[in-house]
Order: structure tokens, then C-alpha cells, then sequence
């Protein structure tokens, strides 16, 4: 019984921190402006950005070289987008304004994939620049 | 008898510990956050003599069996430690440091005591003292993961805005949760043969995080607590 309650206990608070600390990493990315060239890329003209956009944009980082440190990031935000696409399906006829609010979450996971593709690129032009100057 | 995954998985623990302790050193945490970092290379230092003991008496013997519940424990009280030092950070500014301090350590002393009741008191007989020890560190996941909580909680209260001391708590508040309901599945006879390498990537977590921050956000990074909380 207090095993089941202690498992009750830490499977919330999990789910508690987890949604803060994602949201912590997408709030980072939140302020930043993306380049013409990830706008041209992606698609994605201003931070209205809708949910469905999210695989798609992650897809297209996949294209991308990893510059490292942001593969982890990905991650725990592909994990928080899975957990509100569940949320959505579970709550989404029950409680309203629980969708609009998970809608919201959803673009701003799809804004967080568009500046990690936008810095992405920014690596990409770095490395050819690099490669070309090393040619020359 | 571990298996090659078992091998890899360690193997990758070992390294992710390194590397989150060769982030920290170099973003010049090692003062501020010197718990932190004498946790992580606690626990590499002790993954190495956990090796050490496996190649040398093997998996199956007193030797490694007492080595790893031991070290755990230990392991989990710097943890603790670990969790006291960011209580000081918070609450510096109001200079309660002091009694964070002297708190902690009662409710440590408190937790190793109810630990040894608890076993005490149970039907089962002999290896008295290692069994609390093993009870001692399930017990202070639950309880640090209850203070990690009420931290956060005072950090939201107090408009905290320090991105990086956020992410470290959010981290360990996420990896105490994590390994609290694990112990718990376990004290209700879950088994299931996957479940160790699942243990094995929750342990990993910590040190990726941790590594994150320290490579990623600046101290002086600033956010606002209200953006983390869901919309009420």
C-alpha cells in the first residue's frame, strides 16, 4: 500500500518536473530570431507556430550535422511534444481550455525545433566555410 | 552474470559522469556548486572501484554485493549533500543557509534512524546493518525527492530567476522522481528483465543534464520561474 502510494507520489512529481524543465529549455530558445535562411528552410515566418509543424521541423534537423550538446535537448522536447500529444488525446473533449493551453505548448515546441534547426544551418554554412577556405 | 549491454551501458555512465564533471570545472562551478561536483566525481571514482571489484571477485560475490550497496549508499547521501548546497543557494539571500544546514541534517539523522526501525522491525533476520543501509538509501530518494519539490516550490514563491541553478534542481527533482517510483515498483514485486537497463539510462540522466547547463547556460543566464509553471 504506502509502496503504491510512494509510486503514485513520484510518477506526479516526475511528470511535474519534467514539463518545468522542458519548458525551461524551450523558454531559452523562446527570445530567439530566426535567420532568413531558417526561415526560407523551415517555413516558420514569426512564433505562431503550430504543433503539427513539429515532426516535420524535426525531420529537417535531422538533415542537419549535429554541432553536439544540442541532441540530449532534442530529445527531452520530442518527449514533452509526445507528452502533450497524449494529454490532447486523453483531456483534449474533457476540459477545453486544457487544449487550447496544449496547443499553445505544441508551437512553442515547433518554435523550439525551428531555432535548433536555424543554428543548425548556422553550422553547416560554418563547416563548408571552414572546408572551402581549407581548399583554398 | 552481466551481459555486453550491461558493459556498454555502464561503460557510457562512466564517460557521461566525466564529461558532466569536466563541464562543471571548466564553467568554473567547482566552487559555487562544490557538492555537485564532489558527487559527480564521487561517482565516477566509485564506478571505477565497482569495476575494479567485479573483475577481481566477480558479479556474484560478497565482496562486489556489499561494495555496491554501500557505495550506493554513500553515493545517495552526497546526493543529499548535493541537494542541501542548491537549498543554499536559495536561500542565501535570505541568510538561512545556516539553518538549511542544520535542518538537513537532522532530517538525514531522522531518515538513517527511521531506515534502521524499519528493518529492525521486520520479520526477516540477519545482515541488520546492510539491509538498513539499503533501506537508508531508498528512503532518502523519497525524501530528496520531496525536498527537491519544496525547493522548487520556494523558488517559484520567491521569483527566482537563475536559469542554471533551475535546470540543475529541475534535473535532480526529475532524477529523484524517477528512481523513487522505481524503488517503489520494485518494493511492489514488478519485475520485469528490461528494467535494469531502464534504471541504467535513468542513472545517465543526471550527468547529461548537469553537463547540459554547464556547457549551454551561463550563470549569469536569467528566466522567469512563472514561464516553467503550466497555465492555471
Amino acid at each position: 500500500m504506502i509502496a503504491a502510494i510512494i509510486l503514485v507520489i513520484s510518477t506526479a512529481t516526475l511528470l511535474q518536473f519534467f514539463v518545468s524543465y522542458a519548458r525551461s529549455v524551450i523558454a531559452a530558445s523562446s527570445k530567439h530570431e530566426l535567420s532568413p535562411q531558417a526561415r526560407e528552410v523551415s517555413g516558420v515566418l514569426n512564433h505562431d507556430v503550430r504543433g503539427e509543424e513539429f515532426v516535420r521541423l524535426l525531420q529537417l534537423i535531422g538533415l542537419c550535422p549535429v554541432p553536439g550538446g544540442d541532441t540530449n535537448r532534442v530529445r527531452a522536447v520530442s518527449g514533452y511534444f509526445r507528452l502533450l500529444g497524449m494529454a490532447k488525446t486523453l483531456m483534449g473533449r474533457v476540459a477545453p481550455a486544457l487544449l487550447r493551453w496544449v496547443e499553445t505548448e505544441r508551437g512553442s515546441c515547433a518554435y523550439f525545433a525551428a531555432v535548433t534547426l536555424d543554428r543548425r544551418i548556422a553550422f553547416s554554412r560554418e563547416l563548408m566555410a571552414q572546408q572551402m577556405s581549407n581548399r583554398i | 552474470m552481466l551481459s555486453p549491454a550491461d558493459y556498454a551501458l555502464w561503460l557510457v555512465g562512466s564517460l557521461l559522469e566525466a564529461i558532466a564533471l569536466v563541464c562543471a570545472i571548466r564553467a568554473r562551478a567547482f566552487k559555487r556548486y562544490f557538492t555537485l561536483v564532489f558527487y559527480l566525481a564521487a561517482s565516477f571514482a566509485l564506478g571505477i572501484g565497482r569495476y575494479w571489484i567485479l573483475t577481481h571477485f566477480g558479479y556474484a560475490s560478497h565482496q562486489y554485493l556489499y561494495f555496491f550497496y554501500y557505495s550506493d549508499a554513500l553515493l545517495t547521501i552526497c546526493l543529499y549533500f548535493t541537494l542541501m548546497g542548491l537549498y543554499s543557494h536559495v536561500f542565501r539571500d535570505l541568510g538561512a543557509s545556516k539553518y538549511v544546514r542544520l535542518g538537513g541534517m537532522l532530517l538525514l539523522a531522522g531518515t538513517a534512524l527511521i531506515s534502521y526501525a524499519m528493518v529492525a522491525n521486520s520479520d526477516a533476520k540477519g545482515y541488520l546493518v546492510t539491509r538498513a543501509i539499503v533501506e537508508l538509501s531508498q528512503n532518502l530518494y523519497f525524501v530528496g525527492m520531496l525536498l527537491t519539490y519544496v525547493l522548487w516550490g520556494a523558488m517559484m514563491k520567491s521569483k527566482e530567476n537563475r536559469t542554471r541553478l533551475m535546470q540543475l534542481v529541475l534535473a535532480l527533482g526529475v532524477y529523484f522522481s524517477a528512481y523513487a517510483a522505481s524503488y517503489a515498483l520494485r518494493n511492489l514485486h514488478w519485475q520485469w528483465d528490461v528494467w535494469r537497463f531502464v534504471v541504467h539510462l535513468m542513472s545517465d540522466w543526471l550527468p547529461v543534464a548537469w553537463a547540459y547547463t554547464f556547457l549551454k547556460v551561463p550563470e549569469d543566464a536569467r528566466l522567469a520561474t512563472a514561464r516553467l509553471v503550466p497555465h492555471r
